[in-house]
């Protein structure tokens, strides 16, 4: 069993009007099956309202589900007594980084977990200098939340959550607030975590140029996963992913244009690199 | 712009003030405030004011800061002056109409002015030298046997840090708000102040409805982060004594024992000369 393992999992809000009858239920996450490796960097992708955000709240038990299970690490969610070593090992970062950083210093929040942990302090010192080297916010440390920008603000939460020690991070949207440039920090400082520190990733976002890096893409709608693969499998079916409402990176729509026209080019091109290659080996074709 | 606001006034400076123990300092502060209710005579007065001079010069924290805080107290100063010069019976000095200004009450509107600016002056300097997140921390460390008789006293400190934490960030929010809402041709300038008022409920409801949805994911956030109230919660930066803070907590025993023996002391000197 991998690290993370969900079997068969149903999750339903329940809407219910004043006086508490039930006014309509939505399945927000349908008969969904995942099981993730330890050291895989994992994406999940998903239209607004494909379910994709519920599902990563269940993988931090702060969601159970309706039926089915997930394990984290081989425990149950569903179990109490597993509740903390569950959240300390599957650490979670969510959409806005205003609202998840706690402290009123850089350091301060980075050391939150911990202290929440019982770490002894002199660990804690380590844990946050480690953890803030790891995501490149170690010049920072004395610094106020509230002057950092979004990219910053997002790479100190995921020192937050390092500073934990999980053996696997959930990133939910991490970087829908962010400018271009932020993306790109966080996004690079999640991949240095999953290359260097051999940390499960599970990236939740609906930006396709964020997951050609990952080692499998599951796409999500309606609470169901709809395709699942690497990303070059993923990204082979275009026309597919259109009708879930997702765009593909725009070299690979490019290249997929092109094949349509009649030109041999591959399907499933991902990067620059990889289309231009494409294109010099169109070229001696013709 | 809203962004550089920081809450409290805190002066950012190297003293021996500045790195006293935030509990030192609150305690002092307590004390200093009931030294002035207690002292009641012109010595004790003069051996207050020395006490804060003194204090004043170490924290290298320009004077004029501390007299900032003097101009929200100045209504309140001018009232009970008034009133005290005006109402307290005794000899009359000087009288026009039936009112008259007596000895008594020139006597209590001096004290009464010395006691509100000193507090003041006193509270200040404990604001201006401790950072918000110390003076928190140091709130708790100092309330913890009220835990015995079931005072959340460690939720009550993370309210406040929390609180520090998102009032920047609320106040840029409101900003944002009142631009949008002035972009549409809403008006906070003009009109008297029921108008104005009136004009700020379109503000409010969408800031305060912002702030819940902002303390849930916050809720959220912190749980993923394992945190469970205060038990078990080891300190990132714990609060320990030092020789120096000792040696404050004596100069705050020797200055209370002056205070009260000021007395007897101006007599002994008076004696000996």
């Amino acid at each position: 069993m991998g690290i993370i393992k969900v079997k068969d999992l149903i999750f339903e809000y329940i809407r219910r009007d004043e006086e508490g009858n039930v006014e309509g239920i939505t399945t927000a996450v349908d008969d969904v099956n995942l099981d993730i490796s330890q050291g895989d960097f994992v994406s999940i992708l998903g239209h607004n309202g494909s379910g994709k955000s519920t599902l990563a709240k269940h993988l931090n038990a702060i969601l159970y589900p309706t039926e089915g299970t997930v394990w984290v690490d081989g425990k149950d969610t569903k179990n109490d007594e597993y509740l903390w070593d569950i959240r300390q090992t599957a650490g979670m970062v969510f959409q806005n980084p205003d609202n998840q950083i706690i402290g009123q210093v850089v350091e301060e929040d980075v050391g939150f977990g911990p202290e929440n942990m019982g770490v002894p302090t002199k660990e804690i010192w380590e844990r946050v200098e480690e953890s803030l080297k790891a995501v490149g916010m170690y010049e920072f440390r004395k610094h106020s939340p509230n002057k950092l920008s979004g990219g910053q603000k997002q790479r100190v939460s995921i020192a937050g959550v390092i500073a934990m020690h999980p053996k696997c991070i959930i990133l939910d949207e991490p970087t829908a607030m962010l400018d271009p440039k932020g993306r790109k920090e966080v996004i690079r400082a999640v991949r240095a975590l999953n290359d260097v520190e051999k940390i499960t990733v599970i990236l939740i976002t609906h930006y396709m140029e964020e997951v050609i890096y990952s080692d499998k893409v599951y796409v999500m709608d309606k609470g169901k996963i709809a395709l699942q693969g690497t990303p070059r499998e993923i990204f082979s079916q275009v026309e597919r992913l259109r009708e879930l409402r997702l765009d593909v990176p725009q070299v690979t729509l490019l290249a997929h244009e092109l094949r349509q026209e009649g030109f041999p080019i591959a399907e499933g091109i991902l990067t620059k690199e990889e289309f231009a290659e494409a294109i010099d080996r169109c070229a001696d074709m013709i | 712009m809203l962004r550089d606001i920081t809450l409290g006034q805190y002066y950012q400076t190297d003293s021996i003030i500045h790195r006293l123990d935030p509990r030192v300092k609150l305690v002092a502060t307590i004390a200093f405030i009931l030294s002035l209710f207690i002292f009641d005579g012109v010595a004790e007065y003069v051996i207050a004011a020395l006490f804060l001079i003194i204090m004043i010069k170490l924290s290298k924290v320009p004077f004029k800061f501390m007299v900032k805080g003097m101009k929200a107290i100045v209504f309140l100063l001018a009232i009970t002056i008034v009133f005290n010069l005006l109402l307290t019976p005794g000899e009359p000095v000087f009288t026009v109409w039936k009112l008259s200004i007596t000895k008594e009450g020139i006597r209590l509107a001096a004290f009464l002015t010395i006691r509100l600016s000193f507090l003041v002056i006193g509270s200040s300097i404990m604001t201006l030298t401790t950072t918000p997140n110390q003076l928190t921390d140091g709130m708790e460390s100092l309330m913890r046997p009220l835990k015995k008789i079931k005072v959340p006293v460690h939720e009550i400190a993370m309210m406040m840090s929390i609180a520090l934490r998102f009032i920047p960030i609320l106040m840029e929010e409101t900003d944002k708000i009142m631009k949008a809402q002035m972009a549409r041709g809403a008006d906070f300038e003009s009109g008297n102040f029921i108008k104005k008022a009136k004009s700020l409920i379109p503000l409010l409801v969408p800031l305060i409805i912002s702030a819940f949805r902002r303390a849930n994911d916050l809720a959220m956030a912190m749980e993923a982060r394992c945190y469970r109230g205060g038990e078990h919660r080891t300190r990132m930066k714990p609060l320990c004594y030092k020789k120096r803070d000792f040696a404050a907590y004596a100069v705050i025993l020797l200055y209370l024992a002056a205070g009260l023996m000021a007395d007897r002391l101006v007599k002994m000197v008076v004696v000996l000369l």
